[in-house]
């Protein structure tokens, strides 16, 4: 018979005045049984951390709870008082956090801040915390705890940081463990493993784990069960299995049709593609930073030896974890970074080694699409500008560009009276529109989108991929497709590069990367992807 | 973190060397330059000038004298005083301690009252706290030092007459006491300044602190609020005090010599603005310099104090 | 759903109706600076038409009257001058040579900040080792070496202590831009083709406007607080010209006396540089919320 552990009721939580809509929450109910994992998903919004900060006490004082409970062990969390919530935090309920650096105070050894959660709750003397420190980072994995103890928390990576964090959030054995996007910020390897930890320390203590994601390939992975949360509201609750195979409300639908599909294992993409547009050779580009005039020098291999062909119609997907020094590969490309030696050639003609004055007549063809929404449009000029700026430096009457711009505007889906509009009146989607506008006034040959749908929600990331793909065919593009996410590779990409540490490791059509890799790292990198389990082909 | 220090030391050197520039250009560019202690004697003539200046080495170009006077510099041989042929390094610590002594008990002071002031009122943003400190503040550097020591005087001195209105210590007297009781309102004025820009500065600092994902977790840990204050919170805000520290130097400096000249105390700006008037320029530039020097030595202690207490820098 | 319809899009905000431009309004504070900054100034251009005695006019029976005398409404001075009337005149110096300091220091700071963080390597490190030399010097002292070599004029103190606010100024908008030159839509502008010069000046430095604004504020502050203080010394604004400074200077003697010399110019000062304060504070508060972002 299950027990349900934590029951929440009815939550509703007001938002200030002024935004634009009343409730950051509103009617939220839901049950979490003891020793289960329960998944929250949804979009930026939904309202799925403000829940769970709820739950924890964390509230910002903006925020106000208006009403609803929060049971646990027959008490309501929102109606004890602060002394016995704090009791209760780090001992009964703990949480770990999305950003692993900054979570960590960084004037404190990693041990001393697993120590002081042991502290805080009177737990045994200072041998005794010693020991147990160790004990628990042995048990999150974490190789050589003595050493790691005395660490400072600059000095460990991602992965490793976040264990730490488990560890704290583990020390005194909770009965619920709250995970508030816990692997958003990792790489994909790391984020297996950050998964696997936490399931296998789940299953071995019988804790629940409320564990709030956007990512439906991570409920496949590990929920028993889910809720779907949009815009502040429950919108579906269920078994997982249930939900991913048979979704019931229409936001839930359309957020699993917006996972980005893998392809079939026989699946060879569309054709061979157009004339021979950029041909690559030998690139190279090396880092070389000192700290201060006096500093020691670190050599950074930022791209080695690359080089690829590229076709009209054809999208090559360039897929790395961060460091593999694909985004460094994107702008050398672009000559917005110099590159060390190679030959970059573009339609037969080698830009490398042209200076800026030589090069600047050809940029018109190749173009880039950036990754942030909010920061790659300048906010202090309106859409239009931004559009006909860049023709008009270059020669073309602004008549002709404005007519242009309205004309791609067009294209792009945007009503052309976005043209007198300022960047901060659209959503971050609308931007990225602008953004794909802003490089086809151009009529480019060569299109780089440098992870453009990485900063972008999961329902959104599927209109403007689908963009994409239209634009391409209809300007006959060479595409270019820089991410860290194979699964939007796989959907858009004709033939992919894995990067790794500068060189490329693999490359070859999506189909026979994902089922048939052949080097140990993609192999890796496949194994990796949240979802694997109960993925379907298309 | 000896490549940082190192580094930094390395950028204190440059920054010396552009500011004694940036002196020997000033020092070139005074009427009369060099010459002027002579200009002024009676029954000199063209002649006499220019053999002077020839021997002075005035014709010989730029570069080179400013070679010759840095070397000078740097050997300990700052000219002498116009007014009583004195070395000029000598006259400078005659008054170094005065102007020492009262800059650093108006800071310390400063520095409790201000960074307790900037940090409550980051801690309860918005209250009445926060609101009537950041007036106070704002008042406090808008408010001209020398006026406040006037009315300072006015009432505690003419008025009251609990504190004396000016001096360093009463002739025949000279006990810590003594000093102590003249030091008062003059640090007192000092340091209301000062007090402004600790508890502004602080309050961003610690505000910027408290939004980062740490704070949070050391609640998510059941910690109190006072532990989390004081060793989260208030830990990592003592870097931003320190850098402020040695940024505050040149304004505290500035301020001094304000101070000092209200209330005739007798330290390196009372002895500046005596030797303006004067114009006993060799104690001039040598003060100008002096206290260029101080600012710099000031912040690269800053940086060393810095490097110890950042894991981030000590490490790396 | 389509996320292209601009049926979701709100009608177009013009500026003054802007969150920016709201926040600023909302804060009281720095409302209180404007209307007091309004006030003082229309005070002293204005007032003294309003007054019954010249500047000038000496009247000896009437010297050291305390405030609120007969139609003294501050007091006179020991010639028997009215003191508001020499108080509004010494205001038009006073905030005109602010005023004035504060545009030569910004454009200057701007420029070389803006070149300074957008060129970056050895030029931009040069010029800001330059700016960090100077500032290694405590102005005043600095200010008072060139006042005491250049003629004392109106104009002559401008300058100087123009070139004495200039660097903080400069190391502002070089922070900022070094910030913004790593935002993509610098990137942008390069892939599109745009020349330096025209990155620098068409695309950068209007992001920069809003912390020139409020450097330039506060610079107005300063700047009215180091003519203070030097024509207090002696070194500023000289007599027969009034200044609120100079006027400290010859308060001094009279304070047991006739306290009100000294606190009425004082309090002038005090207000003048609050205001501005308050104004600085406010704007830099409200352009810190900068990214207005739609959605959650």
């Amino acid at each position: 018979m299950d027990e349900v552990l934590l029951s929440v009721r009815d939550l509703t939580i007001a938002l200030p005045a002024k935004m634009d809509r009343a409730h950051a929450v509103e009617g939220v109910s839901l049950d979490l049984m003891r020793g289960e994992i329960l998944c929250i998903i949804g979009e930026s919004g939904s309202g799925k951390s403000v829940t769970a900060s709820a739950v924890m006490g964390l509230l910002p004082p903006t925020l106000q709870v208006t009403r609803g409970q929060a049971l646990f062990g027959g008490r309501d969390l929102l109606a004890l008082p602060e002394s016995e919530r704090r009791a209760l935090r780090g001992r009964s309920v703990s949480m770990i956090f999305q950003d692993p650096l900054s979570a960590l105070n960084p004037l404190m050894t990693v041990g001393a801040q697993v120590d002081e959660v042991l502290w805080a709750h009177g737990w045994g003397d200072r041998a005794k915390r010693a020991a147990k420190v160790q004990a628990l980072l042995a048990e999150v994995g974490l190789p050589d705890p003595p050493l790691i103890a005395r660490q400072y928390p600059f000095r460990l990576s991602g992965g490793q940081r976040q264990r730490v964090m488990i560890a704290i959030a583990l020390a005194l054995d909770p009965d619920l463990l709250i995970a508030d996007e816990p692997t958003t910020a990792l790489d994909v390897t790391t984020q297996a493993q950050i998964l696997e930890l936490i399931r296998t320390i789940q299953r071995r203590k019988g804790m629940s784990v409320m564990f709030i994601t956007h990512d439906f390939g991570v409920v496949a992975d590990i929920a028993d069960r889910v809720v779907v949360m949009e815009k502040g509201l429950v919108v579906e609750t269920g078994a997982a299995a249930a939900v991913l195979t048979d979704p019931q409300a229409p936001y839930t639908k359309r957020l699993i049709a917006a996972v980005p599909r893998l392809r079939a294992a026989g699946d060879s993409g569309t054709g061979t593609g157009g004339a021979l547009i950029l041909k690559v050779e030998g690139l190279h580009k090396t880092y070389e930073s000192r700290s201060g005039f006096l500093g020691r020098k670190r050599v950074v291999r930022a791209v080695q030896d690359v080089g690829f062909e590229l076709r009209r119609s054809r999208t090559l997907g360039v897929v790395g974890e961060s460091g593999s020094g694909k985004s460094t590969m994107g702008r050398v490309l672009m000559k917005l970074i110099e590159a060390d030696g190679g030959r970059i050639l573009l339609d037969g003609q080698d830009i490398l080694p042209m200076d800026e004055r030589a090069f600047r007549p050809l940029r018109p063809r190749i173009q880039m699409v950036f990754q942030d929404p909010f920061a790659s449009l300048n906010p202090r000029q309106s859409v239009g500008t931004s559009l006909i700026v860049g023709p008009v430096a270059q020669g073309m009457p602004r008549a002709q560009a404005r007519a242009k711009a309205a004309e791609i505007l067009r294209q792009v889906g945007l009503d052309p009276t976005a043209y007198e509009r300022f960047p901060h009146e659209f959503s971050g989607g609308q931007r990225q529109r602008i953004g794909i506008a802003r490089a086809l006034m151009f009529e480019p040959e060569v299109l780089i989108a440098d992870e453009a749908v990485s900063a972008l929600d999961v329902s959104i990331q599927a209109q403007i991929l689908d963009l994409l793909k239209r634009v391409q065919r209809e300007h006959d593009l060479a595409m270019i497709f820089i991410t860290h996410d194979l699964r939007v590779a796989s959907q858009v990409c004709d033939e992919i590069l894995v990067m790794h540490q500068g060189r490329v490791v693999e490359s070859g059509p999506p189909a026979r990367l994902f089922h048939a890799p052949v080097e140990d790292y993609t192999r890796r990198l496949v194994a990796a992807i949240p979802g694997r389990g109960a993925r379907d082909a298309a | 973190m000896t490549r940082y220090l190192l580094s930094r030391f390395w950028q204190s050197l440059v920054l010396l060397l552009l500011v004694s520039v940036i002196g020997f250009l000033v020092l070139n560019l005074m009427p009369g330059g060099p010459l002027s202690q002579y200009t002024r004697t009676p029954g000199m003539t063209r002649e006499m000038l220019d053999r002077i200046a020839e021997q002075m080495g005035l014709n010989r170009p730029l570069p080179v004298q400013y070679a010759d006077w840095a070397w000078n510099l740097v050997q300990g041989d700052w000219g002498k005083s116009y007014r009583d042929g004195r070395p000029v390094l000598t006259i400078i610590g005659d008054h170094l301690f005065a102007t020492l002594l009262l800059m650093g008990v108006s800071t310390f002071f400063a520095m409790i009252i201000g960074a307790w002031m900037g940090i409550r009122s980051a801690v309860r943003q918005g209250s009445l706290f926060d609101h009537s400190a950041t007036v106070i503040a704002m008042v406090g550097f808008s408010v001209p030092t020398f006026w406040l020591g006037l009315i300072a005087i006015f009432i505690f001195s003419l008025w009251l007459g609990w504190l004396p209105a000016g001096n360093m210590y009463t002739v025949g007297d000279g006990s810590v006491r003594d000093i102590a009781v003249h030091l008062i309102l003059p640090a007192a004025t000092l340091a209301l300044v000062s007090v402004a820009t600790w508890s502004q500065y602080m309050r961003t600092a610690t505000l910027d602190v408290i939004s980062q994902d740490f704070v949070r977790t050391a609640r998510a840990k059941g910690l109190t609020e006072r532990r989390v204050l004081m060793k989260h919170i208030v830990g990592n805000a003592v870097v931003p005090m320190i850098t402020l520290a040695g940024m505050q130097l040149p304004t505290l400096l500035g301020g001094a010599l304000v101070t000092e000249t209200v209330f005739t105390w007798p330290g390196m700006g009372r002895l500046f603005l005596d030797s303006l008037g004067y114009q006993d320029y060799p104690v001039i530039m040598g003060l100008l310099m002096f206290s260029a020097m101080l600012v710099l030595a000031g912040n690269l202690l800053a940086d060393l104090a810095i490097a110890f207490i950042d894991p981030r820098i000590r490490l790396d | 759903m389509s996320d292209a319809t601009l049926d979701t899009l709100a009608a177009p905000v013009p500026w003054w109706r802007s969150r920016t431009m709201q926040r600023f309004v909302g804060n009281r504070l720095a409302m209180l600076g404007l209307v007091l900054i309004t006030a003082l100034t229309l005070a002293c251009f204005v007032g003294p038409w309003f007054l019954p005695f010249d500047e000038f006019y000496i009247d000896l029976r009437a010297r050291f009257a305390p405030p609120m005398t007969g139609a003294h409404i501050f007091g006179t001075d020991p010639l028997g001058r009215d003191l508001a009337a020499r108080l509004f005149h010494a205001g038009q110096v006073s905030l005109l040579v602010g005023f004035a300091a504060m545009l030569m220091s910004t454009v200057l700071g701007t420029v070389v900040g803006v070149v300074a963080g957008y060129r970056g390597g050895w030029l931009g490190a040069v010029l800001m080792r330059i700016v960090d030399a100077f500032l290694s010097f405590p102005s005043i002292f600095l200010l008072l070496v060139l006042a005491a070599l250049v003629r004392p004029s109106p104009l002559m103190i401008t300058i100087i202590i123009a070139v004495t606010s200039w660097m903080e100024v400069a190391r502002l908008v070089e922070a900022e831009t070094r910030t913004l030159r790593d935002q993509e839509f610098v990137m942008a502008a390069r892939m599109l083709g745009l020349p330096a010069a025209r990155i620098m000046f068409r695309e950068l430095l209007p992001n920069v406007v809003g912390v020139v604004i409020v450097a330039a504020t506060l610079t107005v502050a300063r700047a009215i607080l180091l003519e203070a203080y030097i024509s207090y010394l002696g070194y500023g604004i000289q007599q027969p010209l009034p200044s609120w400074g100079n006027m400290l200077n010859s308060a001094q003697q009279y304070l047991a006396d006739a306290p009100w010399l000294a606190v009425v110019p004082g309090v002038a000062i005090t207000l003048a540089v609050t205001a501005f304060n308050f104004i600085g504070n406010g704007l830099r508060d409200a352009l810190d919320v900068r990214s207005d972002m739609v959605g959650a």
